[in-house]
């Protein structure tokens, strides 16, 4: 995917966000907000359990979920409180990146997806495109804002802000492949510990975004975190249906001419 | 822990992940319940009663370390048979005296000793005190042993049967009607702590502050301190009681203390008309055994480090310099002064009491009746604004043009804008240096104070008054730098570490220091901080650079030792307990103590070793005596001095609960709790009382992870004020429906002190207790608001009363009981209305 870079591209670098090792401290969303820049946006009491960010935006790269759960313990009906750190997630197919007009969006030498502030001229095109509802247009100034995965600071070798920042290591950041298998592992050590809900989300290059490049363990359905389950890079299809749209094209045009034909001989 | 200290949980979930078990004992369902194996929803204010199961079920279970606890506990001694315990006397202690509202702490002492303390420091434990009786040093002991033992723990006054008789009412039922914890529940933790305890396995307790703050709270953590001593986990890896303070170095701030009753290191503070000269306090806070057989030393060593030159054996190296108590000045006897006009000027350094206080309400009027008013922050916090726009402003108690405080504001350096040192709860000094200047005005605690007493010198100069000695004598020569001429940081850290006086050569640790004016050290426990004339704080050398134990990061107190007590670690001949807890030990053939840490203990001790007679301080400890403060080198199940509220601890409710007390119905809340009965502090009616009713709801005070205390450092921050923008009210489903609470809509909540208003949030996190057979419910709020600020909004703290714990002072805050309303609290005037009316309907 970064072929295009030559002897420039680098290893492909992403996110693992193992919720299970999550407290919530919401140091991710700050960090990110204090290195990017972001600006405070809105002090809103939500009440959605301890979190007022509400989800990610133009203005919020890093959001933490709060779900809490009625779950029946051993002897008595108990609680499960699930955080969970949500981020863009830099899919291997990007719908924002193809349906970009200006090329504010790209792929950038480490396989992340980026917008560039001075090209995006605000077409907002992104928006609906993403199938996570990431890319958001900040009103103030009228271009979109994401998660850039801190590519200045991957540019001098340190790793993003919120991984950085984070004190548990819910949020792992390293070479992408890497962090797969790690991953893989991390499931099965708490498939053993009896966390039979754990699974890994987006890891799967055979998905419908052709896996992400930030990727995450979660301990119950995606839903319930507020993510979509089967989430499909609506411009996979573009060829295909281009294809698809020709083949019908020709079709047409072969019936119209053959009736404008017909239509002589009988005329 | 999560949800207050998130960096170093990270520890607790590294642990977690290797296969520890986390049991989180909280009123609330936190951040840390949320990771815990287990979460133990207890009421508030009954942590005694669920500690003292555990010591119950280790007792009646024989689940104590049998080894451990016989040769280093004092569970052989055998106390006075005079004591009587609360077993005997219906809750109660022997030596409770009606009339001083205190204890006759003599019936407590060991058999065949003098009482602890002399008629003279009696008193003063009457009045007040803990700390400055100093007891805690040690009670006064012969060479250093209890005169009567009973090693067989047979003998019934012995400790040993003392702890067990006055336990055994500490049942699973009482547990479960006391703290609404289920039985199954709690034999699960109990299991969990004794599987994982013993010679092969160790087990932690941290707390936080909110452990302190009840008028039990010393109690709680003596509770804490038995249950650990029984189970052999203190002094021993991956053991001990972790504090986790409020802040970055609060511990610090005790150990250099900003506290009125300690000096530096821990020395008592003395008293007017008893320690009259240098010899008077030395022999009353010197035990002969033990290190605090070193007072003298370590008491001409501080006083060689502030007086200098004029500090001479001739003047008492100018002990007679050092204020004297006269009484009880905490902080809320000072605040309650300033109200009645007898404190005329405050510092208020670092903190936000306007916000961070019981019943801030009251110092805030307290403030408002001073001369001057000095407030050193980082922001403009409300302790610097109430005269213009605080509460009573608005409800017209106090009008800005009547209140004649000067405010002075300072605004203060951050730690990034300065040089110095962070104490954590490890007694781990980390420096840290400046990184950039501070801006404007801005200058760091250090510049103020020094320059402070620089112009108050030279304004002295010409005075030949005796008062003015103090500072006029001090040794006030830190080389300064800079265009602001800030004075060296790390020149006080090695007057605080110690020089010897003849050539201010660096000394290497406290055994070096000397009772005759030939070394000065500001702080003995600190000493060694600058050894070899290096800041010993700021090495900073990687954990994968060294060993496990990390001695040369930082630097821990006392000589660099990471666990204290660690003698304990080995067994009474000096073996490790185990290959698995293998820590410090004895080599008999280096005839040495060794291992991963300093040894805290003579080197050379060897564990046969037996004091001779005569033997003084820490010579009069034998060579199985780890505990190497105490006079008796033991580990203190029965405490015979030191305390005011009692040997052991008993649960009693908080001063305002919404329940009975089902352990001793007789006496509902501590006797010895501190009390002040005034029209500017009155009390809600606790249980039983008239007017009970009209505030039936217990209220609990706590911190959250997007704000810092009482605000000063997280308010005004954009990105943390759009995390939890406005208090906000914690309850369960049923109190909202009991009350007609809506979800993200407003509640009054009302005490006896005034109303203030939240936003609600409904959640299942909250739960309505069972106890003894009545339904309880909790109110949950968040203290760190206040009207100055980004987030801004009413303080939670102005809710509750003066009410301390008499061994420390601390106020409870974490337990007090309320009144919760839907809708939004009535402003101006009409709030004192609606608070009336609630005095009235409760009887006031």
């Amino acid at each position: 995917m970064t072929v295009t870079y030559g002897e420039e591209a680098r290893e492909r670098v992403g996110f693992f966000t193992d919720t299970s090792l999550c407290i919530g401290c919401k140091a991710c969303e700050v960090a990110c907000k204090e290195w990017n820049a972001v600006p405070e946006d809105g002090l809103d009491f939500m009440g959605l359990s301890m979190d007022n960010t509400g989800g990610l935006g133009a203005d919020t790269w890093r959001h933490v979920a709060f779900v809490e759960q009625r779950v029946q313990l051993e002897d008595v009906e108990g609680l499960r409180w699930l955080m969970s750190s949500d981020v863009c997630k830099h899919c291997t197919h990007a719908a924002c990146l193809d349906v970009c007009p200006t090329g504010s969006l790209f792929r950038t030498e480490f396989g992340t997806v980026v917008v560039q502030e001075d090209i995006c001229n605000g077409c907002g095109y992104c928006v609906p495109a993403c199938p996570f509802g990431v890319l958001d247009k900040r009103e103030e100034d009228g271009r979109v804002w994401k998660c850039t995965l801190c590519y200045d600071r991957l540019r001098d070798d340190q790793e993003p802000a919120c991984a950085k920042a984070c004190p548990t290591d819910s949020i792992q950041f390293g070479p992408l492949e890497v962090l797969r298998v790690h991953a893989k592992g991390r499931v099965e050590e708490l498939h053993e510990r009896g966390q039979d809900g754990a699974r890994l989300y987006l890891d799967s290059p055979d998905d419908g975004v052709g896996g992400a490049g930030a990727f995450f363990l979660l301990l119950d359905e995606p839903e319930v975190y507020g993510l979509p389950p089967d989430p499909v890079d609506c411009t996979r299809d573009l060829g295909e249906s281009w294809r698809a749209a020709g083949a019908a094209a020709v079709t047409l045009a072969a019936v119209v001419a053959g009736a404008v034909l017909v239509g002589r001989r009988f005329a | 822990m999560a949800e207050c200290h998130p960096v170093g949980f990270q520890w607790v979930m590294e642990a977690r992940e290797r296969g520890a078990t986390i049991i989180h004992v909280d009123p609330r369902f936190t951040r840390t319940s949320a990771v815990a194996d287990e979460h133990v929803p207890i009421r508030v204010g009954t942590d005694v009663a669920f500690l003292g199961g555990l010591i119950n079920h280790v007792l009646q279970g024989e689940h104590w370390f049998r080894e451990y606890v016989l040769a280093y506990t004092n569970a052989s001694t055998i106390v006075n048979e005079e004591y009587r315990d609360t077993e005997d006397l219906a809750g109660w202690f022997s030596g409770w005296d009606e009339e001083s509202g205190a204890y006759d702490v003599a019936s407590w002492s060991y058999e065949g000793m003098e009482p602890p303390a002399a008629a003279g420091k009696r008193e003063q434990a009457a009045q007040s005190t803990g700390e400055q009786s100093h007891g805690a040093h040690g009670a006064e002991l012969q060479d250093g042993e209890p005169p009567a033992t009973d090693a067989t723990l047979q003998h019934p006054r012995c400790v040993f049967q003392v702890l067990k008789r006055h336990f055994a009412r500490y049942t699973p039922e009482m547990v479960e009607r006391t703290c609404g914890i289920g039985q199954d529940q709690f034999a699960r933790v109990a299991d969990a702590l004794v599987r994982n305890s013993g010679r092969e396995r160790t087990s932690a307790f941290v707390y936080s502050v909110g452990w302190t703050h009840h008028t039990t709270g010393t109690q709680y953590i003596r509770s804490a301190s038995i249950l650990q001593l029984l189970l052999g986990n203190i002094g021993r890896p991956g053991g001990g009681i972790m504090a986790l303070r409020g802040h970055a170095s609060i511990q610090g701030s005790t150990d250099i203390p900003t506290l009125y009753n300690i000096l530096p290191g821990y020395l008592p503070m003395p008293h007017a008309g008893q320690d009259t000269s240098l010899d008077a306090y030395v022999e009353t806070n010197t035990p002969p055994g033990g290190y605090w057989g070193r007072t003298r030393e370590y008491t001409v060593s501080l006083l060689k480090a502030w007086w200098g030159d004029a500090a001479t054996p001739e003047n008492d190296f100018c002990f007679d310099l050092i204020p004297k108590l006269t009484g009880d000045h905490s902080i809320y006897p000072t605040v309650m002064g300033m109200r009645d006009g007898s404190v005329e000027g405050f510092f208020v350094m670092g903190e936000n009491p306007t916000v961070g206080s019981a019943n801030a309400k009251l110092h805030r009027l307290g403030m408002a009746n001073l001369k001057w008013l000095v407030v050193r922050d980082l922001q403009m916090v409300e302790s610097a604004t109430f005269w213009k726009d605080g509460p009573e402003i608005e409800t017209g108690e106090l009008r800005t043009q009547d209140i004649e405080t000067e405010v002075f504001y300072l605004p203060g350096a951050a730690h990034t804008e300065k040089d110095g040192s962070f104490t954590n709860t490890q007694r781990l000094l980390q420096w840290h240096h400046k990184a950039v200047e501070p801006p404007g005005d801005c200058r760091s605690e250090l510049h103020f104070m020094f320059h402070l007493i620089a112009r108050i010198r030279s304004k002295l100069e010409a005075s030949t008054e005796a008062r003015d000695r103090a500072i006029l004598d001090l040794k006030w020569d830190y080389p300064t730098h800079g265009p602001t001429t800030e004075p060296s940081a790390e020149a006080v850290l090695k007057e605080i570490s110690g020089y010897t006086t003849a050539d201010g050569a660096a000394i290497s640790g406290y055994t070096e220091l000397k009772g005759d004016g030939s070394t000065a050290s500001g702080c003995w426990i600190y000493c060694g901080t600058y050894a070899d004339e290096v800041n010993q704080a700021a090495r900073r050398k990687p954990g994968r650079e060294q060993t496990w134990v990390a001695p040369e990061w930082g630097w821990a107190w006392p000589m660099n030792r990471r666990i204290l007590y660690n003698r304990a670690s080995a067994d009474p001949e000096g073996r490790p307990w185990s290959e698995r807890k293998r820590y410090v030990f004895w080599d008999a053939e280096k005839e040495t103590w060794t291992g991963a840490d300093v040894p805290d203990f003579q080197a050379d001790k060897a564990p046969d070793y037996v004091p001779e007679e005569g033997a003084q301080a820490e010579m009069a400890l034998r060579g199985d005596e780890p505990f190497v403060m105490q006079a008796d080198g033991k580990g203190w199940l029965y405490v015979p001095s030191g305390l005011v509220d009692g040997p052991l601890p008993a649960h009693y409710e908080p001063h305002e609960s919404p329940a009975r007390n089902p352990l001793y119905p007789e006496v509902q809340a501590s006797p010895t709790r501190q009390r002040f009965e005034r029209e500017d502090n009155l009390y809600n009616p606790t249980w039983g009382e008239p007017g009970a009713d009209v505030f039936p709801f217990a209220l609990m005070t706590y911190r959250i992870a997007e704000h810092h205390t009482a605000g000063g450092m997280s308010r005004w921050l954009p990105y943390l004020s759009e995390l939890a923008p406005e208090p906000f009210v914690e309850i369960s489903p049923e109190l909202a429906a009991l009350r007609g609470l809506e979800h993200r809509g407003w509640a009054t909540i009302v005490s006896m002190r005034t109303a203030i208003e939240a936003r609600v949030l409904v959640t299942d996190r909250m739960r309505p207790q069972t106890i003894d057979g009545r339904e309880v419910h909790t109110v949950g709020l968040p203290y760190h608001w206040g009207p100055n600020g980004l987030s801004t909004g009413d303080s939670a703290n102005d809710l509750l009363p003066i009410v301390l714990d008499r061994n420390v002072h601390i106020s409870e805050f974490k337990a007090a009981t309320c009144d919760v309303q839907p809708g939004r609290r009535p402003v101006g005037p009409a709030l004192l209305d609606y608070v009336q009316d609630y005095r009235r309907r409760a009887g006031a």
